[in-house]
C-alpha cells in the first residue's frame, strides 16, 4: 500500500520542456477503512466468530489517466462517491496508487476538504507554522509569508487565540489564505469555496483567478457547477471512479447536468 | 516549468514527484529519511507548543513534572517499607526514584505517543510528509519531561552519598537505549491505535503491571525465584537493571544486562518503526 517518492535530481527539477505540470495514467486507488466509525479491539474480539466484515475494500478511481498543462485550471465534478477527493489525495501524495503513476512537476500546495488546523487546542498562528513545517517549509519561509497569510484571513486578534474558538468561517478562511499564500506551483483545492461569507469568497475567487493569470496550476473540484465554469479552463467528469468525458468547462457542466436529470441508468448504458 | 529560482535545500519542497505503487508497502528508506531528517524541525515545534498549551514550560509547570513522579516515589516508598518485612537498605530511595523517573519517561513516551498518529488527523489528510514525526515529537515530549526530573534526582543522588566516578559516563548510554525503546514503543502503539480506538484505554493497565514486573520496586537481585527465570523477557529489565547498577551501585553496567538493554531497544526500534512506515500510507484513508 506504499508509494515510492522519488526526490528530484538537478535534470529533473528543470524538467523535460513541456512536460505537464500533472501526468496521471491508469490510476487505480482502491483501499481498505473500517465499517466502523471507530474500531475497537473490544468490538473485534466481541465480533470475533459472527464473520462479520467490518473491513471493506473500496475501489475509488479505476483507470483514470489524464494531463493538466501548466497554467491550466481543471474542474472536477461528478456525484458524491465519485472518487474525486481520493483522487485530489494521490495527486497530493497522500494516498498511493494501487496501480498506474501519478507525476508532478511544481511545488503543490493543498487545501482539501478538512483544511488546515490540526490542532483546536493550539492557536492560529501555530497551526500555520506547524502546517507549513509539516509540508516542508522552513520555519523563514514561513515566518515570511505569515503576515500576507494573517491579513488575507482577516482574523485579527483570533490569528492568537486557539483554533477550537474559531467558528467554520474563520477556519475555512485560514486554510484558504494558507494554500494560495505558499507561492504553489500546483494548487489542488477541494470544495473549499462552499464555506466563509460572500464577501471572503468573491476575494477568495479573485484571488485564485490571479493565480491562474500567472500560470499556477490548479485542481478544482467543486459541486458549484458555475464556479467550475468561471475558473476552469478544462474540466473532467468522475462518476464512481470512472473518468466519463472530459472537455471545455461549459460541455462537461451540461452533460453533467444532462445526466443528473436524466438519471443513472442513461448514462451508464451509453457508457457501455 | 516553475520560473522560481530553486536553491539546493529546496530539494525536498516537492519540485518534482513521482508516485507509483510499491511492492515491499514500504516507502524507499534513503528519500524516507531524508525527508524525515529534513522536517525534523517541525516534530521539536510540534512538542515545544503542545507543551506551551499544556503550560508544562512555565515554573510551576515544570515544578510539577517534578513534584508528581516525587509524591508516587514517597507513596511506594511507604507502600514497599510496609508490606515488606524487612527494612529496605537505605540506598532503596534513590534506587526507587531513578527508576520510576526513567519508567515515567518510557511509559510516557508510549502514552503520548499512542494518540500521536490519530491526533495529527486532520494534517494527515491534507498534507504529505513522513508521519514518523508525530511519534518523535511524541517521544521527544517525553524527553523534555523526564529532563527536570534527572536535577532532583542529582540532588537525591548527593543526599543519599551514593558514588560519583566515572562510571556516570555510562548513564547517558543507558538513557540512549531508553529512548531508543521509547521510541519504538510510540511507533508501534501510535499505529495500534488507529486501528483499535481503545488501545489507550487499555494502556494504563499495562503500565500499571509492567512497573511492577520491573525492578524498580524491588531490587533486581532480590526478585523471587519463580519471577527470576522470566526476567529477561521483560523489555525494561536490561535497560533497568543497568539504570541502577550505574547510578545507585556506582559501577559500569554488566555487559549482559546493558546488551539485553540494547537487543530489546533495537529490536523494538526496528519492528515499531518497520510497522509504521507500512501503515503510515494507509492513516489517511484510516482516520
Amino acid at each position: 500500500m506504499s508509494a515510492s517518492e522519488v526526490p528530484v535530481t538537478e535534470t529533473d527539477r528543470k524538467g523535460p520542456s513541456g512536460a505537464p505540470a500533472i501526468r496521471v495514467q491508469n490510476l487505480d486507488l482502491t483501499y481498505r477503512t473500517s465499517v466502523e466509525v471507530s474500531p475497537t479491539l473490544k468490538s473485534a474480539i466481541v465480533g470475533l466468530g459472527r464473520r462479520r466484515r467490518s473491513i471493506r475494500e473500496i475501489e475509488a478511481v479505476k483507470d483514470v489517466s489524464f494531463d493538466v498543462p501548466h497554467g491550466a485550471v481543471l474542474g472536477i465534478i461528478g456525484a458524491n462517491g465519485a472518487g474525486k477527493s481520493t483522487l485530489m489525495r494521490a495527486v497530493a501524495g497522500i494516498l498511493p496508487p494501487t496501480k498506474g503513476r501519478i507525476e508532478i512537476h511544481g511545488r503543490v500546495s493543498t487545501l482539501l476538504a478538512l483544511g488546515v488546523g490540526f490542532n483546536a487546542a493550539l492557536t492560529g498562528r501555530q497551526n500555520v507554522v506547524l502546517g507549513g513545517l509539516a509540508a516542508g517549509l522552513r520555519k523563514s519561509d514561513i515566518a515570511r509569508k505569515y503576515d500576507e497569510i494573517a491579513e488575507f484571513a482577516e482574523l485579527g486578534d483570533f490569528m492568537d487565540m486557539p483554533m477550537r474558538t474559531y467558528s467554520s468561517g474563520m477556519y475555512s478562511r485560514l486554510a484558504f489564505s494558507v494554500a494560495v499564500n505558499m507561492d504553489p506551483d500546483i494548487l489542488l483545492i477541494d470544495e473549499a469555496m462552499s464555506a466563509g461569507d460572500a464577501k471572503f469568497r468573491k476575494k477568495a475567487a479573485e484571488r485564485m483567478k490571479n493565480l491562474a493569470s500567472n500560470a499556477g496550476t490548479m485542481l478544482l473540484v467543486s459541486h458549484a457547477l458555475g464556479t467550475v465554469k468561471d475558473m476552469c479552463s478544462e474540466a473532467i467528469w468522475l462518476h464512481k471512479g470512472q473518468l466519463i468525458q472530459r472537455g471545455h468547462p461549459d460541455d462537461i457542466v451540461a452533460a453533467y447536468t444532462k445526466f443528473l436529470e436524466v438519471g443513472e441508468d442513461a448514462i451508464v448504458l451509453e457508457d457501455m | 516549468m516553475s520560473s522560481k529560482a530553486v536553491s539546493p535545500e529546496d530539494e525536498y519542497l516537492g519540485e518534482h514527484h513521482v508516485y507509483e505503487p510499491h511492492r515491499a508497502g514500504l516507502p524507499r528508506m534513503g528519500p524516507y529519511f531524508r525527508e524525515l531528517w529534513h522536517r525534523k524541525t517541525f516534530a521539536f515545534e510540534l512538542s515545544r507548543t503542545q507543551m506551551h498549551a499544556a503550560n508544562t514550560d512555565t515554573f510551576f509547570g515544570q515544578a510539577w513534572l517534578v513534584i508528581n513522579p516525587l509524591l508516587l516515589s514517597a507513596v511506594y516508598f511507604v507502600l514497599v517499607d510496609i508490606i515488606s518485612a524487612r527494612p529496605q537498605p537505605p540506598e532503596f530511595f534513590a534506587h526507587l526514584t531513578s527508576g520510576l523517573f526513567l519508567f515515567y519517561f518510557v511509559s510516557g513516551a508510549m502514552m503520548s505517543g499512542v494518540s500521536a498518529v490519530v491526533g495529527g488527523g486532520r494534517l494527515i489528510m491534507n498534507t504529505s510528509f513522513p508521519k514518523m514525526l508525530l511519534p518523535l515529537s511524541a517521544t521527544y515530549t517525553a524527553f523534555r519531561r523526564f529532563l527536570p526530573t534527572m536535577i532532583v534526582y542529582a540532588f537525591l543522588h548527593a543526599l543519599s552519598r551514593l558514588p560519583v566516578g566515572p562510571h556516570l559516563l555510562w548513564a547517558p548510554v543507558v538513557l540512549l537505549e531508553a529512548m531508543a525503546f521509547a521510541f519504538g514503543l510510540a511507533m508501534l502503539f501510535g499505529t495500534l491505535q488507529v486501528y483499535f480506538r481503545d488501545t489507550k484505554a487499555f494502556l494504563p493497565y499495562v503500565v500499571r503491571i509492567w512497573l511492577y514486573l520491573t525492578p524498580i520496586l524491588w531490587f533486581a537481585d532480590k526478585a523471587p525465584g519463580r519471577l527470576k527465570q522470566f526476567l529477561p523477557f521483560n523489555p525494561l529489565f536490561g535497560i533497568m537493571g543497568s539504570w541502577s547498577e550505574v547510578l545507585i551501585e556506582g559501577r559500569s553496567p554488566s555487559p549482559y544486562l546493558l546488551l539485553l538493554g540494547a537487543a530489546w531497544s533495537i529490536g523494538t526500534l526496528l519492528v515499531g518503526g518497520l510497522v509504521f512506515m507500512s501503515r503510515e500510507r494507509e492513516f489517511a484513508v484510516r482516520i
